[in-house]
């Protein structure tokens, strides 16, 4: 298992010798949110020059934004997308991150922390943010004799109980999941995404019932409901069925739900285990006083395995405030400072309903005023409680546009409208705008960062011109997200229109101030063929960036075909030597086989060419063609040469292959050569450089087992000589099935329309944008309409870069481009290692 | 890298290494060479200024001879950290990387550690 954040193996960070520090020793136990967040805030505070650090995490990762756990079962977010502090951040920091240690006990009166990896560590000041565990129900059957979860029973707390849960939807097809809460609804909407077929398990009479009114949980019931996913409430789970892997669950009224897969989350329970056998004081969690500080003055809780005046909370707001106030304590920047608890005004996306609750639900007394407008058919319910002219509940559902308004409302007691339905849905146009010019400056707009309106303003005051830089300033909208439509809207309003766009995201590369069309007209106007000509003209100050370099180059190639002016140094490494680099430094080598089409004389020349280099592995890859694995840069042209086949192109931004199905000629479905078709587009669409790769696969018939529906173009054969063609499809970090662009009725056809599509595609898209993201942006009709409107300057087009194509490595291979192009850059040490199959 | 082999090149005086041609770095690219022992990669901008690094990024080892450049700096090809050439020092929140004097001397690269 990868870790998370991780830092490569054989990197050491250098310390000094302990002696000669006289910093005090801080140590954490806990590295997630709230124990990562207050290290921050301590270094924030300058704490790094007053304190050596220390932090102990259970889990062998960096730390990691837990809330996005849930997108990431979802497959909505990357995993890597999720790191808040890698290992190098903790090693930049001078905080010596103890990953994969837990930490058993505390010896508070010696001062010094025992873990698990038999390390004794003192510490002055000691911190717990230990954190809580899914709690599992006694249910029979529920553990092996071991003690461990029965395979296939899973909690949805970490990263590693999200990847296991990922991996298993491949294998799963029912879930049950128990607990109709926050975690329990993402966890089923996730699985329900993945294709499973989807109970939820509630033992309460309506779903979030600790935060929602019955009315609003069943209006809830209803919209998730419709995602698919089958409700049981009033109903607890007694036992679960299969002796190696789980086989189903048994209700209390006796019903039976087979599955192979079971979620329990039923709820947390705050890790006090290093407390309670350090003697500290521990009731519902670690009992805190005001300064986060637990019996032992020395020794302090926060996050939730704390307790605050009786208070545990379950949310990272208030976890994220006693990181806050502790760093506030502890570096001294405010000794006084106290914590009075949080008020828990929430603003949550469960299984893709907006949710904001705060304060009571219902109505409690006789004369609360309670309004409410339900429309169940819309997934809409919104309910506020009054008290006296005071807001004090109040919940959205399904729309949450008036979060924003009421929080302040409810956090302020601030006076409320006479036609009380106005808190809840705006009377009169505009009225939203204006809610953000009104809201005061001191009113929460990130609930999870504690970031108020001022806060926002106060960053574009400071010169913050977009909402990007706003976010980074403040931190808003870093969190959940929840609140970053609000976000951009203050930050326009503050801006006064003047700046909402980063300028720069509209720029094609980021050394170069102008968009493709303009950039395009400006290289053709002024006749400029190679990318430092581009810099020199369009350049502020004819400054060359690096970074612009690869994304010229692709640029003017398909601009000027042959009469492009190649310069070396504005490709990247894998397009200067025709070969994707490995992460030792070696090279990859692919070469070009059709279709997936092969020959044994092929396969015996690659067979020979593998021993002959002693290439460490050969791998067939996802591309339907097979990978050289591990070769050294010298060796790359002699390798070509005794290959004596073509590039490939795995490692170009470019036309990589056409997958094809056996098709007519042997499948039994088969409708239209598939085959032959893939082979002829892969001829004619070779090497051609594009903003993003390029991915195409042809089937015989609908059954897609070349997967056309999820590629850049797909194509399928659907009889009597017609084919679909799809476009931007995607199967890789995004998954998209392609739309139908047309059906067309000969292969010439397709020929044209997959080359026209590809020039406008090369034509109109971002620098790295694949299709997926360019089809949809743009819109079918219209890329129907430019094809339609424009098709004599495409063909032309394509027809000029399918003409100015030369295979690379018979190119260069006999005659290098410039001196050293297949020199080692490494030549000494080997780091790091690959290892060899 | 090891840490006793920079401490040992910053330990004794600095010496000079002729470690090949100028010619032998194409404009805008990256060569890597090896000089007295220690490997280092010789940089020669399209302005014609010449800049010598350490061979192996910080971050994982990636290959900076291989990597992209412009005046002001030098871009990993492994995960496109970027190092300033004034001082080495990263603008992508990495370690620093270390830079070392270099001159031309009759045609011949000339790298001083
Ligand atoms: C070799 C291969 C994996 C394998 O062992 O099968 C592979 C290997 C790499 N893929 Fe891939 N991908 C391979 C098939 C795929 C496929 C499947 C396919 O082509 O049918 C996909 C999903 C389809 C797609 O492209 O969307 C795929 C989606 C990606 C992505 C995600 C792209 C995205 O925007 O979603 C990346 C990352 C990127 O491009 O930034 C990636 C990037 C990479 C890179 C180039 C990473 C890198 O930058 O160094 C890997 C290079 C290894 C090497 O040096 O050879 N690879 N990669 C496959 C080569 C196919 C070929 O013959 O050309
Ligand atoms: C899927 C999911 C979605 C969520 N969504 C939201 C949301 O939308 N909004 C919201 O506000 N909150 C949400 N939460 C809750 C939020 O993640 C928590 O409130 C927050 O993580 C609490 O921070 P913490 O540091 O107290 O605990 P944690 O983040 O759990 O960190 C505790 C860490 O301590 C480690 N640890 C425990 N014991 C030891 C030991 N003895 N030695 C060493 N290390 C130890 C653990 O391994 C863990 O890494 C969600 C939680 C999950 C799981
Ligand atoms: S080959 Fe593709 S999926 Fe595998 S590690 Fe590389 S990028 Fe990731
Ligand atoms: S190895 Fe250089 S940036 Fe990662």
């Amino acid at each position: 298992m990868p870790v998370l954040g991780g830092r490569p193996a054989g990197v050491t960070a250098l310390r000094v010798d302990d002696e000669l520090d006289r910093r005090g020793r801080l140590v954490v136990v806990g590295n997630g949110m709230a124990g990562a967040r207050f290290v921050e805030e301590v270094l924030e505070r300058g704490g790094g020059d007053s304190f050596r650090i220390t932090v102990f995490g259970d889990e062998p990762h960096g730390n990691y934004n837990r809330i996005m756990l849930s997108p990431v079962l979802a497959g909505e977010s990357h995993e890597d997308d999720i790191v808040l502090n890698s290992h190098e951040w903790y090693a930049d920091n001078d905080v010596d991150l103890r990953a994969g240690v837990r930490v058993e006990r505390v010896d508070t009166a010696a001062k010094l922390v025992h873990a698990a990896d038999g390390s004794t560590t003192p510490y002055d000041h000691l911190v717990l943010a230990t954190g809580s565990y899914s709690f599992i129900p006694p249910m029979t059957g529920v553990r092996t004799e071991a003690g461990d979860l029965l395979p296939g029973v899973f909690g949805f707390r970490t990263i590693d109980e999200t990847r296991a849960l990922l991996e298993a939807t491949g294998r799963c097809r029912r879930a049950v999941v128990m607990g109709g809460g926050l975690l329990g609804l993402e966890a089923a909407r996730a699985l329900q995404g993945h294709g499973l077929q989807v109970d939820l398990v509630h033992a309460m009479p309506w779903l979030m019932n600790a935060q929602l009114s019955r009315e609003a949980g069943a209006v809830l019931e209803k919209s998730v409901e419709s995602l698919g996913i089958t409700v049981h409430l009033d109903v607890l789970a007694t036992e679960v069925l299969g002796s190696d892997h789980v086989e189903g669950v048994l209700l209390k009224d006796g019903r039976r739900l087979d599955c192979d897969l079971l979620v329990v989350a039923a709820g947390v329970r705050p890790h006090t285990d290093v407390a309670v056998r350090s003697g500290l004081e521990v009731e519902r969690a670690v009992v805190v006083d005001d300064q986060l500080r637990t019996d032992d003055p020395d020794v302090y809780a926060i996050g939730e395995c704390a307790q605050h005046r009786g208070s545990v909370y379950g949310l990272v707001a208030p976890a994220w405030e006693h990181a806050r106030v502790l760093a506030d304590v502890l570096t001294g920047t405010d000794p006084a400072a106290e914590y009075h608890g949080s008020r828990t005004a929430t603003k949550l996306k469960v299984a893709g309903v907006d949710v904001a609750v705060m304060g009571v639900p219902t109505p409690e007394r006789d004369d609360d005023e309670f309004l409410v407008i339900s429309e169940p058919k819309r997934g809409v319910h919104l309910s506020v409680v009054i008290r006296d002219d005071r807001l004090i509940g109040a919940t959205l559902l399904g729309d949450t546009r008036k979060v924003a308004y009421l929080t302040q409302a409810f956090d302020r007691g601030s006076p409320l409208p006479e036609e009380r339905i106005r808190l809840l849905v705006d009377l009169s146009d505009g009225a939203e705008e204006v809610g953000v010019a009104e809201m005061p400056a001191d009113s929460q707009v990130c609930n999870c960062n504690g970031v108020s309106k001022g806060d926002i303003c106060g960053a574009v005051a400071g010169g913050c011109g977009s909402v990007g830089a706003v976010m980074d300033r403040t931190r808003a909208g870093k969190g959940c997200g929840s609140c970053k439509s609000l976000v951009k809207q203050i930050v326009e309003w503050a801006a006064d229109g003047e700046v909402t766009e980063d300028p720069s995201a509209s720029w094609y590369v980021p050394g170069v101030p102008l968009a493709k069309p303009e950039l395009t007209a400006a290289i053709r106007a002024q006749d400029l063929r190679s990318v430092s000509a581009v810099f020199a003209a369009l350049a502020p100050g004819g400054k060359e960036d690096a970074r612009s370099k690869m994304g010229l180059t692709s640029l003017l190639k398909m601009i000027w075909g042959a009469d492009f002016v190649p310069e070396k140094d504005g490709e990247f490494i894998n397009d200067r030597v025709h070969a994707n680099i490995q992460r030792d430094g070696t090279f990859s080598v692919v070469p070009q086989m059709k279709g997936g089409v092969t020959t044994p004389a092929q396969l015996r020349r690659i067979a020979d060419v593998a021993e002959k280099y002693e290439v460490p592995m050969v791998k067939v890859t996802g591309g339907q063609r097979i990978d050289l694995l591990g070769v050294r840069k010298e060796d790359l042209p002699a390798m070509w040469a005794d290959l004596g086949m073509p590039s490939g192109y795995a490692y170009g931004k470019s036309m990589r292959t056409v997958k094809t199905c056996v098709g007519s000629d042997f499948c039994r479905f088969g409708l239209d050569d598939s085959t032959q078709l893939g082979i002829d587009l892969e001829t004619r669409f070779q090497g051609i450089e594009s903003p993003a790769k390029i991915k195409m696969a042809v089937v015989g018939c609908p059954r897609n087992c070349a997967e056309a529906y999820v590629k850049d173009v797909g194509v399928v054969a659907v009889g009597a000589g017609r084919w679909e063609v799809y476009v931007g499809g995607a199967a890789g970090a995004s998954v998209r099935k392609g739309d139908l662009l047309a059906t067309v009725s000969s292969r010439d056809e397709v020929m044209t329309l997959v080359g026209r599509f590809v020039q406008h595609y090369r034509e109109n898209a971002n620098w790295l944008e694949r299709t997926y993201d360019f089809v949809p942006r743009v819109g079918l009709e219209t890329i129907r309409q430019a094809l339609e409107e424009s098709g004599a300057d495409l063909d032309a087009g394509i027809q000029r870069s399918i003409d100015a194509y030369t295979d690379p490595w018979g190119q260069d291979g006999p005659d290098p481009a410039t001196p050293g192009q297949f020199r080692p850059a490494l030549p000494l040490v080997a780091l790091p290692e690959v290892p060899v199959r | 890298m090891s840490l006793t082999e920079e401490r040992s090149a910053t330990a004794h005086a600095p010496v000079e290494h002729t470690v090949g041609r100028v010619e032998d770095v194409p404009p805008g690219e990256g060569r890597a060479f090896v000089a007295g022992g220690v490997q280092v990669a010789v940089f020669r901008l399209r302005d014609g200024s010449l800049h010598a690094t350490q061979a192996a990024c910080p971050h994982a080892g990636g290959p900076l001879a291989d990597g992209q450049t412009d005046v002001d700096v030098l871009v990993c090809p492994l995960h496109l950290f970027a190092y300033r050439w004034t001082d080495g020092a990263s603008t992508s929140g990495a370690a620093p990387i270390r830079v070392y004097p270099v001159h031309e001397r009759d045609g011949a690269l000339v790298v001083t550690l």
